[in-house]
């Protein structure tokens, strides 16, 4: 078992939904990552998504690419990222940890080695420009070190393909809610609520929500079809404006979750679908 | 040559894979939300390879509206001047635009009005590419988004103006180096965004699979017909085939139809910069190491993090961290030897060429001439060589003045 299932287990048992909460490691300094996921727990936190910064984002927006220049002037690297997650496991064992980034640093540091470094304090990792077609082998050695490979899916994404990225996925399924980057403005909750559906038919792992999310009201209005939510924009935006008072930042983070925590706990089990 | 390389040039006629590899290289790098549209490429893209009346569309615009096919010719006085090999240039810079990059903005933008989309982007650097592009946009009627680093609008701006002319948008992207490869990002996050509508036209043979192959088949008519123009002129195949690399579709297209004969020598120029050792170039095949950019996975100009670093070269063009992945593995393979020549060496070798040609070349091709003089010199008279002069120098003259102190 591992934390990823653990948590979601646990959350099913009373019919919650999880929130899933990105920054990106090294932003605004590597010397605050460490505290801002001990803030994200506090605030309410199922999951932390932590981004791995890479020179060239192209998935991800204004917000994202940004937060990766400002923790890339310090030279944030894999192995760095590594070393805070260590520490954050000191404290805190049963919050998943889950790496999301792009393929080039992780390949750089060698794929392999990072798995083995990764065994026992990343839970799940998600290559965002590593889709399954190329990821045959890299999957096979996160998998001998515990580590589930997350797969995106997306509005573009047909039956015949989510069928074959259900078959290859663990720990869960992150639905890309709609075609764009990081931190737009496009969110449709009636055709995510169909796509969703139509993932559960190929898919018995939770399904994850992103993109899109920033606040109380999307993330309740995406909670009836999703396992979890994952809002990171609107946390980046944050950090990048209180970049120079790092304890502002932590409490309007806290603040900004707990709000949509309650969102979410207050619509535990009236709409879920079965 | 050994048994393993000719088996070996069989392979060069079938890549890519299916799933668009050349070896370790090339693929499909990118979020998933492009997968789908990328499969539908592909298959529109194979329909219209066999298509003869896609074909004969391309053919006749080739022909009437780029002035194909583009003369091969024996520069004499150049040949006389460094007393070796005969020296041809193969004269892309002739072509509507001045440069080779239309051979495959036409393909592409055809191949979109197949698919019904209405909308083009593209990404540029010095704006040759943007050019082509925004050409035939105002040709075909198609909305046009042209991405382009910051800094480069600075450097280029008679391109600016010229797209706007031609009713392109040209958006600034002020992210990261603000230069090509951050146009490139920009231009695959307007495209993840607004895919229904829009066909993405990336301009070298990098990206994702199938842009490395369609690329590379609409520019190999520049090697088809120089083999066919240096039968004819000179009675053989020539002794050795140069060009310059950046991403590589020029070197491409030029290089393809040549693989198969094992006697022909075949060389990749790229942007030597300050010189290699200085770090400040960018010669990713000379001196980087493999890794995975913009959907594909070939050699890049990186830290020991796996960081994209900056480049240098003194041609806008080439000023780029990665390079086709075909060229990655042709280079594994033996198959290409790749060079590199300093901003110095080129910016002698756009003289030299101006000066006993009359022709004036883009600093891109200016490095291919800058190692034909060092290659030409080792040959004999009864050898030639072909050089691709992949673009007219025009462009470049604001930068030529500027680095000899001359005010314009």
């Amino acid at each position: 078992m591992t934390r990823i299932s653990d948590c979601f287990d646990r959350l099913a048992a009373s019919k919650r939904t999880a929130l899933i909460s990105y920054i990106t490691a090294g932003d605004p300094h590597p010397k605050h990552t460490l505290e801002l996921m001990h803030a994200l727990v506090e605030g309410g936190t199922d999951l932390i998504e932590l981004g791995i910064p890479f020179s060239d984002p192209m998935a991800d927006g204004p917000v994202i690419q940004a937060a990766c220049e400002r923790a890339l002037q310090h030279d944030t690297s894999v192995e760095d990222v590594l070393n805070i997650v260590e520490q954050f496991r000191k404290d805190n064992n049963t919050t998943p940890v889950i790496f999301m980034g792009y393929q080039n640093p992780f390949e750089i540091y060698g794929v392999n080695a990072f798995a083995k470094a990764a065994s026992t304090l990343v839970d799940g990792i998600i290559t965002v420009d590593l889709p399954p077609e190329e990821s045959a082998d890299i999957a096979v050695a996160y998998r001998q070190h515990d580590i589930d490979t997350i797969y995106l899916l997306a509005p573009t994404t047909n039956g015949h393909r989510i069928q074959t990225i259900a078959s290859l996925a663990s720990g869960f399924l992150y639905y890309v809610s709609f075609k764009g980057i990081t931190g737009a403005n496009k969110l449709d909750v009636d055709s995510v609520a169909a796509k969703v559906s139509q993932i559960r038919d190929y898919s018995k792992l939770p399904v994850a929500v992103g993109f899109g999310i920033k606040d109380a009201v999307s993330a309740k209005s995406v909670a009836s079809c999703a396992d979890a939510v994952v809002v990171g924009s609107a946390i980046v935006s944050i950090i990048a404006e209180h970049a120079d008072n790092i304890n502002a930042a932590k409490d309007k983070i806290k603040a900004l979750l707990s709000s949509i925590k309650l969102a979410l706990d207050a619509n535990e089990a009236t709409q879920k679908i079965a | 040559m050994s048994a393993k390389l000719k088996e070996k040039l069989f392979d060069f006629a079938v890549l890519p894979d299916r799933d668009g590899h050349f070896g370790v290289y090339g693929g499909r790098f990118v979020a998933e939300t492009l997968m789908t549209p990328l499969a539908d490429l592909e298959t529109a893209y194979n329909e219209c390879k066999n298509d003869p009346e896609f074909q004969r569309e391309l053919d006749a615009d080739l022909a009437h509206y780029v002035g194909r096919p583009s003369p091969l010719y024996l520069a004499e006085r150049l040949t006389e001047l460094w007393g070796g090999a005969q020296v041809f240039l193969k004269r892309e810079d002739l072509n509507h635009t001045g440069a080779h990059k239309i051979n495959n903005t036409i393909g592409q933008a055809l191949l979109a009005k197949r698919m019904g989309k209405t909308r083009i982007i593209a990404e540029t650097g010095a704006g040759q590419h943007g050019v082509a592009t925004a050409t035939i946009a105002a040709r075909l009627g198609l909305e046009c988004v042209v991405y382009m680093g910051a800094e480069d609008i600075q450097r280029q701006a008679p391109n600016v103006y010229r797209m706007r002319l031609l009713g392109a948008e040209v958006v600034p992207v002020t992210s990261g180096s603000k230069t090509l490869k951050d146009a490139l990002n920009e231009a695959l996050r307007d495209w993840v965004t607004n895919v229904d509508d829009t066909f993405y036209i990336i301009g070298t043979v990098a990206g994702p699979h199938p842009y490395p192959l369609l690329v590379r088949d609409f520019q190999t008519i520049i090697g088809r017909e120089a083999r066919g123009q240096i039968l004819d002129q000179f009675g053989k195949l020539p002794t050795a085939l140069v060009a310059c690399v950046g991403g590589g579709s020029n070197a491409i297209g030029l290089f393809h139809p040549f693989l198969a004969d094992s006697d022909v020598r075949i060389v990749g120029v790229e942007a030597g910069g300050d010189g290699v050792e200085t770090g400040k170039h960018s010669a990713p095949l000379s001196a980087g190491s493999p890794g995975v950019l913009h959907g594909n996975r070939t050699y890049l100009m990186e830290d020991s993090h796996g960081q994209i670093i900056e480049t240098h070269s003194i041609s806008a063009g080439l000023d780029y961290p990665g390079v086709g992945p075909e060229h990655a593995w042709l280079k594994d393979a033996g198959r290409v030897e790749y060079v590199s020549v300093t901003d110095q060496q080129a910016l002698q070798a756009f003289h030299t060429l101006t000066r006993s040609e009359g022709i004036i070349p883009a600093l891109e091709s200016s490095h291919a001439m800058a190692y034909t003089e060092q290659l030409a010199k080792t040959l004999s008279p009864d050898q030639s060589i072909i050089v691709n002069l992949s673009g007219r120098g025009d462009k470049d003259i604001n930068t030529v003045a500027r680095i000899e102190g001359i005010e314009l």
